[in-house]
């Protein structure tokens, strides 16, 4: 084994051996890492208890109510829903049936009193009349099921 | 190895690499301008508007060059500083402090055009979810190997030193590219995947594609002229760089 050999090794195994431990501190910091919950996790008791966090999840689709500067509307993933209350400017992105993250506290009630609300972007970038397209399918498909 | 077709070894004394490199330098200059000149003129005036961003996404055709290089030239310097380690080459430490300083402005650069996008889209400048924090250790990865190099005044001692840092950073790399799989994050996943079709409009991918080409051409070609510095430098003593005409003068 020439010196360089060697040198290669200890190099290597050293890479491998970080890589393991970063890996092992990740996966214990797994669910720290994470920026929000969602409505199922606080279904299953997930969620942290007297603190604030953030929920993250789609803005349900004709939740969205306006009572003078408090908006009320309803997170949801799909399966579980959680209602917020938000006194605030929101962001432009921040839609129907888009993506949110919301930072507050979850009442007794159920009901989630948020202090921040941040809209989160999917990954697909479409000119509008492609995005026109997409939603004019997806209303044909939707008419033609029932 | 005098059958193989180019002796590689060759080119890692920094005699034979210095001119070299001085060659090589205009070329990835002109490049870096015709890819620039093409990337800005789709981005600007072919791509269309993004359906729900308007004309805000266009963040992404500097955002994502900058935060690729940020992690492709960490790989390097760090393949560069391993090389050096293993086999003691000279040229290798030089090559990894020449990219450093690129590096590092990338990494500024996707930080800071990402916050510029967050606050009209996300409606925050910053947030502390994965994708975000591991770019910014990564930019501090940078920043560390740079002030560390610096602090010790032995050349050979400071490549040592940094190529271990450099190597223990590089685990951060995986994290960054895929902090957006392995947590809930409020970065939205990757638009561009090896296994899937982009979901982006196609005059949109070019204009990325051919702005990420000009990053990598302007990394090339301003490492290249400051690793020749750094030769100039640290070889001040011998012979033939007191021969050459760019140093009698």
């Amino acid at each position: 084994m020439k010196p360089r050999h060697k040198r290669f090794a200890i190099v290597a195994g050293g890479i491998v051996a970080i890589g393991i431990s970063a890996a092992l501190v990740l996966n214990a910091l797994d669910s720290n890492i994470a920026l929000y919950v969602t409505p199922s996790e606080i279904a299953a008791g997930k969620a942290p208890k007297d603190k604030a966090f953030r929920i993250g999840g789609m803005v349900k689709e004709g939740s969205i109510k306006r009572d003078g500067v408090t908006v009320n509307f309803v997170v949801t993933d799909t399966v579980k829903e959680i209602p917020v209350a938000y006194t605030g400017i929101l962001p432009d992105l921040f839609k129907e049936g888009k993506g949110a993250v919301v930072q507050g506290k979850l009442g007794p009630d159920g009901k989630f009193t948020a202090s921040e609300v941040l809209a989160k972007h999917d990954e697909n970038y479409m000119p509008p009349a492609a995005q026109d397209a997409v939603d004019q399918a997806q209303k044909a498909q939707k008419t033609l099921k029932p | 190895m005098n059958n193989r077709l180019i002796n590689w070894f060759k080119f890692a004394s920094p005699q034979s690499f210095y001119p070299l490199a001085g060659r090589m330098i205009p070329w990835f200059w002109a490049l870096t301008a015709a890819f620039g000149v093409a990337g800005l003129w789709i981005s600007f005036f072919v791509a269309p508007t993004d359906a729900q961003q308007g004309e805000g996404y266009r963040i992404i055709f500097i955002h994502v060059p900058a935060s690729w290089m940020s992690m492709f030239i960490y790989c390097i310097m760090a393949g560069w500083a391993g090389l050096g380690l293993v086999f003691n080459t000279r040229l290798s430490g030089m090559m990894a402090s020449a990219l450093a300083p690129t590096g590092a402005l990338m990494a500024f650069l996707s930080l800071w055009t990402g916050a510029l996008w967050g606050k009209p889209m996300w409606g925050a400048w910053w947030v502390w979810d994965a994708r975000l924090t591991s770019e910014l250790i990564l930019f501090f990865l940078y920043i560390g190997f740079i002030a560390l190099q610096a602090a010790i005044d032995d050349p050979r001692r400071a490549d040592k030193a940094g190529a271990i840092l450099a190597l223990v950073g590089v685990v951060n790399v995986p994290i960054i590219y895929f902090s957006v799989k392995w947590w809930n994050t409020l970065h939205q996943g990757s638009t561009i995947n090896l296994t899937k079709a982009p979901s982006m409009a196609q005059t949109m991918l070019w204009g990325m594609l051919l702005m990420a080409l000009c990053f990598w051409m302007y990394s090339i070609a301003v490492a290249l002229m400051r690793a020749r510095a750094i030769i100039l430098e640290r070889e001040t003593h011998t012979e033939w760089v007191k021969q050459l005409d760019e140093v009698k003068s």
